[in-house]
């Protein structure tokens, strides 16, 4: 009975978080993107690229090999803004471990997903179905494209690559 | 404060039961006409037109409002300390209250100005004055924090204060209570003021690019109160005027004996020509000591500093600083035109307002049409330097705000009401009442060259029956008109915090874009900073334990600490490591008797907490932040002094040990 009275409550603050982000968004153009907002969860947007997901990178070319700098760049910045809540093995703690992670998206799916997480929780099923689980919305920690870049790599790296 | 409003209501109803033909409020009714609330109606989610900055009078804070909805967005605390948020008393805040007199919990906030360039506003910083313990402030509009106070030597009672000259080269400050210097002794009897007590009006540079503040010079200025000020511009730039009141120079039962003059003054100072001398070495340095408080934001913390030394020029020896011109019975509000011609004195106990003009003043200059000295000063004949005079405009005028075209509008104490007349022609056009005996007055950049004068707005001394009764103590009461016709039209009330005095307004455009949203965690040079979890640790050095704690939606890293002991001196050093807009965490722990914290995203800000018992202490974080908001949380063990508990500090791995029996099932 108690944990249902936690997940309805759950829920209901997932719900009005997301009215929140829109107000957010709207800072430059109050309104019209609460619109966007509105229309892509009741689906009328049938451009949305699932397997890319939404956000500024449409192709992230990668090589068979392992760029260590970058994968050392994306070290640092996981240990200042990602180890708080993902684990490298695949064990939940805050989110999910990061273990598999490069297999389960595509490489533009991460990397919009963490620069541009609050669009993509509002819209993607699979960062929705993780809601669902974690119930935290994972936050924007405002990564530039290089940190993004470099975190892909560190996981690539996690993940085997060499 | 509350007897003398008692009185000045009073005397306000006496003359509304005279029935003045100026003190005629209409009833509140017939005042507001049927598309008063479409004017004011912001839909949700919409912004307001204008950011409000309103001084907090006694509450030491400045409140900010959406205009016209009269929305409270902030309270930015800058003179009193702030439980809510921890200012004054996390570790990183607490040097920002920092005096010459040691740490004050309190002043009293009175007047605001927006920095400008070109006489426009810039929207990048706004002045603010603490009355009681003379202090200056510069709040950073790109942050909404106090960036910096600086205390002022050889004054009481800072009034005529933070006004700025149009390039915000200066901003100004001047004893509202005359004293001795603060290098005399200052041990004399208090009726020798005429011999040994002194006004002092301090000018404070201002960084071109930084905004740092320094006390520039003092003017040493006959003992008399300086109440209020306001910059030349445009043709009189370079000059700055300030309202004096107690030219007696009366020190017992000031309401009697500090207005039998039929005039005081308004004084004329010519800072250009200050600064000449400045230049040419004729200012004598005083040995003084007051404190310089500056708040970085890249270490998010404050520094205090105690100078020693001001520079004084004697504006008795040193000629052609200082003017007075007489200016009708105790003069309150001062305030120049935005041509920069007009200079309006509002003599608080007078029923006409007198209005100088520049040129003129510059020709009697010239011409010495003065009319005598006082204490030293020369005094030009008032008809030399007057413009003309508004006729019964009303009665007990305080403050002028000017509309930008060609009018001013200014604000009636006693007869309760605000006037609208025409600068060239003094000519009454227009008059509203207001709820009741209005204060301070404030049209968006209506002490600018460009004033945007779509809405005054009235601050109001007397509440009364305006509100829903909340007891003896009310709300103060503002209230909003809308000015962009011929006739001001009253449209909204709205409570504020504390009594607002001076305030100001600008378009939100101006301010609105230069928002920070959330600290870089890279930039953050806190001594006790915390880049992620991993660098998260537990120090002890003797008796002082330093604890290097994250947060993040929704733990605090370590969450389990064992090992501190009665006698400790513990630091919370939480450092925010989210980067995105509106994810503030709070921490408090039980019994800490430092309040608690408010930590913006990429953050750092230190809680100290002393023990005063042993057991176990729950914190927590204080501010909502998500569905697990409630889990945010943790424990600290606290030891007997001497206890061999070892110092240990954990998240997530502290589990009980495999043989200890689950709770409720022995």
């Amino acid at each position: 009975m108690k944990k249902l009275i936690v997940l309805s409550l759950a829920v209901a603050l997932i719900a009005s978080c997301g009215q929140n982000k829109s107000t957010d968004n709207s800072i430059a153009d109050a309104g019209s993107k609460a619109a966007t907002t509105d229309a892509a969860t009741t689906d009328a947007n049938p451009s949305y690229d699932p397997h890319r997901g939404e956000g500024k990178f449409t192709k992230v070319e990668l090589a068979a090999t392992l760029d260590a700098a970058k994968a050392d760049g994306g070290k640092k910045v996981y240990d200042v803004k990602c180890g708080a809540c993902h684990k490298l093995t695949d064990e939940k703690l805050v989110g999910p471990g990061w273990s598999g992670v490069t297999s389960r998206h595509a490489p533009e799916w991460i990397m919009n997903f963490i620069t541009n997480t609050d669009a993509m929780i509002n819209k993607d099923p699979k960062a929705q179905a993780q809601l669902e689980i974690c119930l935290v919305r994972m936050p924007n920690q405002n990564l530039t494209d290089d940190d993004a870049r470099n975190l892909l790599e560190f996981m690539r790296k996690n993940d085997g690559v060499k | 404060m509350k007897s003398m409003k008692q009185y000045a209501f009073a005397v306000a109803a006496l003359a509304l039961i005279l029935g003045m033909q100026s003190c005629k409020p209409k009833s509140a009714g017939s005042a507001v006409s049927g598309d008063a609330a479409a004017k004011v109606y912001v839909a949700p989610g919409k912004y307001d037109e204008f950011y409000n900055f309103v001084s907090g009078g006694f509450s030491g804070q400045m409140s900010v409002y959406g205009i016209p909805s009269g929305r409270l967005l902030k309270v930015v605390p800058i003179f009193s300390v702030n439980p809510e948020n921890g200012y004054g008393y996390s570790e990183e805040t607490k040097p920002m209250l920092n005096t010459s007199h040691g740490f004050i919990p309190w002043d009293d906030q009175h007047h605001l100005d927006l920095s400008q360039t070109d006489g426009n506003i810039d929207g990048r910083w706004i002045f603010a004055n603490a009355n009681n313990t003379p202090r200056v402030a510069r709040v950073d509009l790109s942050t909404f924090h106090t960036a910096e106070i600086i205390e002022l030597p050889n004054s009481g009672g800072n009034h005529s204060s933070p006004f700025i000259t149009e390039n915000t080269e200066y901003v100004v400050a001047g004893t509202r209570f005359s004293v001795p210097p603060d290098d005399k002794n200052g041990d004399v009897p208090i009726n020798t003021y005429k011999q040994n007590f002194k006004g002092t009006i301090s000018f404070i540079s201002v960084g071109k690019e930084d905004g740092k503040m320094d006390i520039a010079f003092q003017l040493q200025c006959p003992g008399v109160n300086f109440d209020l000020s306001h910059a030349g511009k445009g043709k009189s730039h370079g000059w700055f005027f300030f309202s004096c009141y107690n030219t007696e120079q009366a020190n017992t039962l000031l309401e009697v004996n500090a207005s039998k003059r039929d005039k005081d003054f308004i004084m004329a100072v010519n800072w250009k020509k200050a600064e000449e001398y400045l230049k040419a070495g004729k200012g004598k340095k005083q040995a003084v000591k007051y404190a310089h408080n500056v708040y970085n934001e890249k270490t998010h913390t404050a520094t205090s500093e105690i100078r020693t030394e001001v520079t004084v020029l004697d504006t008795k020896e040193l000629k052609d600083i200082c003017y007075f011109i007489p200016c009708p019975k105790s003069p309150h509000g001062c305030d120049v035109d935005p041509t920069g011609e007009y200079i309006v004195g509002s003599g608080k106990l007078a029923a006409l307002i007198p209005v100088f003009s520049f040129d003129k003043i510059q020709k009697a200059i010239a011409d010495k049409a003065y009319e005598g000295d006082y204490d030293g000063i020369p005094v030009i004949k008032y008809e030399a330097a007057l413009y003309g005079e508004v006729k019964k405009p009303g009665l007990g005028p305080l403050h002028t705000e000017f509309d930008g075209k060609g009018n001013a509008i200014t604000s009636f104490f006693v007869s309760s009401e605000i006037v609208k007349w025409n600068i060239k022609d003094l000519k009454v056009l227009d008059r509203a009442p207001t709820y009741y005996s209005v204060g301070h007055l404030c049209i968006p950049g209506g002490d600018t060259k460009t004033p945007n004068a779509k809405y005054v707005i009235a601050y109001n001394k007397i509440t009364k029956d305006r509100y829903l009764p909340t007891g003896p103590e009310l709300a103060q009461s503002a209230q909003l008109y809308d000015i962009s016709g011929d006739k001001m039209q009253l449209i909204l009330d709205f409570p504020t915090i504390g009594e607002p005095h001076y305030a100001q307004a600008v378009a939100a455009s101006v301010i609105r874009d230069r928002s920070v949203k959330f600290f870089k965690i890279e930039d953050n040079a806190n001594a006790f900073v915390s880049k992620g979890e991993g660098t998260t640790k537990v120090i002890r050095t003797g008796n002082k334990v330093d604890v290097y704690m994250t947060a993040i939606r929704s733990h605090l890293t370590p969450d389990n600490i064992e090992g501190i002991r009665m006698g400790d001196d513990v630091y919370f050093h939480v450092t925010n490591i989210e980067q995105d807009w509106d994810v503030p965490h709070g921490f408090a722990i039980k019994g800490a008797t430092t309040g608690e914290l408010l930590i913006m995203p990429g953050e750092t800000a230190t809680l100290k907490w002393t023990p005063d018992r042993v057991g176990i202490f729950p914190f927590y974080c204080t501010d909502f932040c998500s569905a697990l908001h409630q889990e945010m949380s943790g424990y600290a063990r606290v030891s007997p002094a001497g206890s061999t508990v070892p110092l240990t500090f954990s998240t997530g791995t502290n589990q009980p040990k495999a043989d200890s029996t689950a709770a409720g099932t022995k």
